[in-house]
């Protein structure tokens, strides 16, 4: 079934058994059970629709791109550059040169630490977190602390997991240069008031990165009405491929940032004495890019905008509403992560049994969860956990998953409990 | 419930996991090392006390992590106790070849029999970690090492 197929015979109703058919690999078993994967917010699984974009560019229309004077290079170009017009009008960015390719969230972070850390922030000047970012959006400013000497302040949580923002408002100043901060959490589903935290930033003259890894997925993303001056995000979580990732920056911050790296395509001229920086979006995107992989994500996001993000969004709240009744019928389990304001993420731990005995026991009941501290060990020992268990909903998951996991604890409590 | 996951969550290892034995500071430790798997987060610290003659006289551990580590820990500092630090050695080796299929379990010495209980953790090889990182800890411990991570 197409996307477009789709979108002219069932406008009104989410129709997830049809989905599901999209995607090959939820056919399969896992150790002979039906596979639940409830793993997307690690990275979400491909429709049939992405899979085929990247295997026609290697059987049809394989080349480097911006080089060959022939038909197939050019037409690979096209391909590709039309991805940045796919990505620019799925956030709502006012030009396609302010999206730049990456090879993930993670790239695009350090790139903005690199180029505009490094480049535009001095000794004392404050970045703020918050207390539930991913590693990601921890590790590049200490690092950017210990070599530029800027200093980084950390907003803290409730114990349900939401910002606490009058002590947020209380770390903003004119100190402030930068507010880094995730859209939704990865651990625990919720959503940050980022409208309010870019408004009060830019009110002290900071400027504002959003990590969208986890939101962009279930809720729909206009950059500019939200003001926001860099918004990253990870090709392979939003359905698409892995080894693709986007930075949407504002056109004259990335036209006085200086490039990240160094190389072939990032160029307008090079001499032995100097060279010059190509335009954007090439100026930061140095050596050849993941060509089949951009790609691929234009054809990701065109699947996602057939079936709508408004829908997808709907039906996956459906899912947590349900996942979280279910969950909160066992006997000794705890949700981590209780905000008002979530998506599509449970975070839980039961009193009997550790995280990763859980996993494995429900791996062999075809459950596919993530267990651990999902790269926010920070957040674990805010909330005083040494891990938890995970189950994150995709656009292809339904009920039956939900009655998988909550029968495969069954089973955990059975051994354990 | 699969005969694999019966296999490794046996009897043994639960009861050790629920009531882990020696699971206390030691004042009198000559020796510590702490353990971690940045993989789950599992954290523990091994307390030894070694005589002059580098015998372990006093074994201990504190920590956080699943029932296959603290079942492993457990039985570790159990069965250490009253050993030479080169005899420790040698049992570090025999479990950590039985864990990862390099050995059996009929390869261990009658007296490290017990340890058998351990050996399912062949069929899950992201586990194998979990029952290995208190024997690492360990080995780390009696070499002076103070931190060691499986990674």
């Amino acid at each position: 079934m197409t996307t477009s197929n789709r979108a002219e015979t069932t406008p009104m109703t989410y129709d997830v058994e049809a989905i599901r058919a999209d995607f090959p690999i939820l056919s399969r078993k896992m150790h002979e059970k039906p596979l639940a994967f409830l793993d997307s917010a690690a990275s979400a699984q491909k429709p049939r629709q992405v899979i085929d974009a990247v295997s026609k560019v290697y059987e049809n229309e394989y080349a480097n791109v911006h080089r060959g004077l022939y038909q197939i290079s050019e037409a690979v170009t096209t391909r590709y550059e039309g991805t940045r017009e796919i990505i620019r009008e799925f956030i709502g960015a006012a030009h396609t040169h302010e999206i730049i390719f990456t090879r993930n969230g993670t790239e695009s972070i350090n790139l903005v630490a690199h180029s505009f850390g490094r480049n535009f922030l001095s000794e004392g000047d404050e970045v703020i977190i918050t207390a539930l970012e991913h590693h990601a959006n921890i590790v590049p400013w200490q690092m950017l602390r210990d070599e530029k000497g800027i200093v980084l302040k950390v907003a803290p949580i409730t114990d349900d997991g939401e910002l606490v923002m009058s002590a947020f408002d209380d770390l903003l100043s004119p100190r402030t240069k930068l507010v880094s901060v995730a859209h939704m959490s990865n651990v625990m589903g919720t959503i940050l008031p980022i409208k309010d935290i870019i408004d009060k930033a830019h009110a002290v003259g900071a400027k504002v990165l959003i990590d969208g890894c986890q939101s962009v997925t279930h809720i729909p993303v206009d950059v500019q009405a939200l003001g926001c001056d860099f918004y990253i995000f990870s090709g392979h979580k939003l359905y698409g491929p892995s080894g693709i990732g986007v930075l949407y920056g504002r056109e004259e911050l990335l036209d006085e940032m200086p490039p990240f790296m160094g190389g072939g395509d990032m160029i307008s001229s090079v001499t032995f004495e100097e060279s010059t920086w190509a335009k954007l979006p090439h100026k930061f995107e140095a050596g050849t890019p993941a060509i089949a992989q951009a790609i691929g994500l234009g054809a990701a996001i065109e699947y996602v905008n057939g079936l709508g993000l408004d829908a997808i969004g709907a039906h996956e709240a459906d899912l947590l509403k349900y996942a979280t009744q279910q969950l909160s019928s066992l006997e000794g389990l705890r949700i981590i992560g209780t905000a008002p304001t979530k998506a599509s993420v449970v975070s839980f731990v039961l009193e009997y049994a550790h995280p990763h005995d859980i996993a494995t026991i429900i791996d062999r009941a075809g459950v596919a969860v993530r267990a651990g501290h999902h790269c926010a060990q920070p957040l674990m020992e805010r909330m005083d956990v040494p891990a938890t268990v995970r189950a994150s909903i995709g656009l292809y998951n339904n009920r039956a998953d939900i009655d998988a996991l909550v029968r495969a604890l069954g089973e955990v409590q059975e051994m354990f409990g | 419930m699969s005969d694999d996951l019966r296999e490794l969550y046996q009897e043994v290892i639960l009861d050790h996991g629920k009531n882990p034995r020696n699971f206390h500071e030691h004042d009198g430790a000559t020796n510590e090392a702490r353990g971690n798997n940045p993989l789950c987060g599992d954290q523990l610290v091994i307390y030894l006390q070694l005589d002059g003659d580098r015998n372990v006289v006093n074994a201990s551990f504190l920590g956080k992590g699943c029932a296959i580590c603290m079942a492993s820990a457990s039985m570790m500092t159990d069965l250490v106790k009253g050993r030479s630090a080169d005899e420790a050695q040698s049992m570090f080796q025999a479990f950590h070849d039985m864990c990862t299929g390099e050995g059996d379990e009929t390869a261990l010495a009658e007296d490290m029999e017990k340890l058998s209980v351990l050996s399912g953790v062949r069929e899950f090889p992201t586990r194998v970690k979990c029952a290995t990182l208190p024997w690492h800890t360990m080995v780390a411990a009696l070499k002076g090492e103070n931190e060691i991570s499986t990674e």
